[in-house]
């Protein structure tokens, strides 16, 4: 039987599907952090050079990643928005919103952590650096231009047009260490392999992995909020059991 | 300088105090927001249909 996705882009359908599905995304995401999290630090062996201080990178690398991939998809349902004018898209980019910028902020602030003992500096003007510091902005940019306008419908345009120009900075971030000279390090993991130990990949990975799950979860449950505010005059969220109890 | 020898001295509590616990911390601060709107966002709803079946 063929399913009609099509019919989950209405945010009546969806609200119902996403309420089904938070908890399969919350639980193996929380289940996942605490296995990456045990890898990392009881299996994982001391970094030769680095010490104990590279274990940052088991939560810094994963947020770093997730802060560019989560930019990239909201300013993708930003533009489907504002092309196709579908409501749940623009809805799905103000809740993906905040999820990005708090993983942009962690990945700056472990980064500022691993600097300190590494490089000796909290932080420097580095093309890495300032870079995602830019999108923290950009993300902070796209939740107070949305947040100033009064009429939802003009928000998510305006918004989504801050998104879409401000995508061009993700690039810019994954090749600042190749295109300029900087201080941050080169990838470690490339698509010809990696010289880090296995146990320090699983644990990378596994709180990647979390961190993914995490990010779905909370984007349901905060679309879910946005959902109920926006489509409150219409009868099938009054009929809805919460709404009733 | 006293939080630099301090950091070499204990590098692992420095890794978990300076960051995953920062980082679990903004993870907690998150989801106490996400259930605090969903709440506040189903109480207007609430109040709002009240205030329609009384008029």
């Amino acid at each position: 039987m063929a399913i009609n996705w099509f019919k989950y882009s209405a945010p009546t359908t969806f609200y119902g599907l996403a309420g089904k599905l938070i908890p399969w995304f919350a639980i193996p995401a929380a289940v996942l952090f605490a296995v990456g999290l045990y890898i990392g630090f009881a299996v994982a062996p001391m970094d030769a050079q680095q010490g104990e201080f590279y274990r940052i990178i088991f939560i810094h690398v994963p947020s770093s990643i997730l802060s560019m991939f989560l930019y990239l998809i909201m300013a993708g349902y930003a533009a489907m928005g504002l092309i196709f004018n579908t409501r749940l898209s623009s809805m799905m980019a103000t809740a993906m919103a905040p999820t990005g910028a708090l993983f942009a902020f962690i990945a700056l602030w472990t980064g500022a952590l691993w600097g300190k003992p590494m490089w000796g500096a909290w932080w420097v003007w580095d093309a890495r650096l300032t870079s995602e510091l830019i999108l923290l902005f950009l993300y902070l940019g796209f939740i107070a231009l949305h947040a100033s306008i009064d009429d939802p419908r003009r928000a998510d345009r305006a918004a989504a047009l801050l998104a879409i120009v401000g995508s061009v900075n993700v690039p810019i971030i994954y090749f600042s260490v190749k295109w300029w000279n900087t201080l941050h390090q080169g990838s470690t993991i490339k698509f010809t392999g990696t010289t880090m130990h296995v146990a320090m990949q699983q644990a990378m990975f596994t709180v990647l992995v979390a961190c993914w799950l995490y990010a779905i979860a909370i984007t349901l449950t905060r679309v879910r909020s946005i959902i109920l505010e926006r489509e409150r005059h219409t009868k099938w969220i009054t009929e809805l059991p919460e709404v009733k109890q | 300088m006293s939080l630099d020898i301090w950091m070499r001295e204990n590098p692992l509590a420095y890794v978990w105090l300076g960051s995953y616990a920062v980082a679990m911390l903004v993870f907690a601060i998150e989801i106490a927001m996400v259930v605090h709107k969903r709440k506040i966002t189903l109480q207007q709803v609430r109040l709002m249909q009240e205030a329609g079946d009384e008029e």
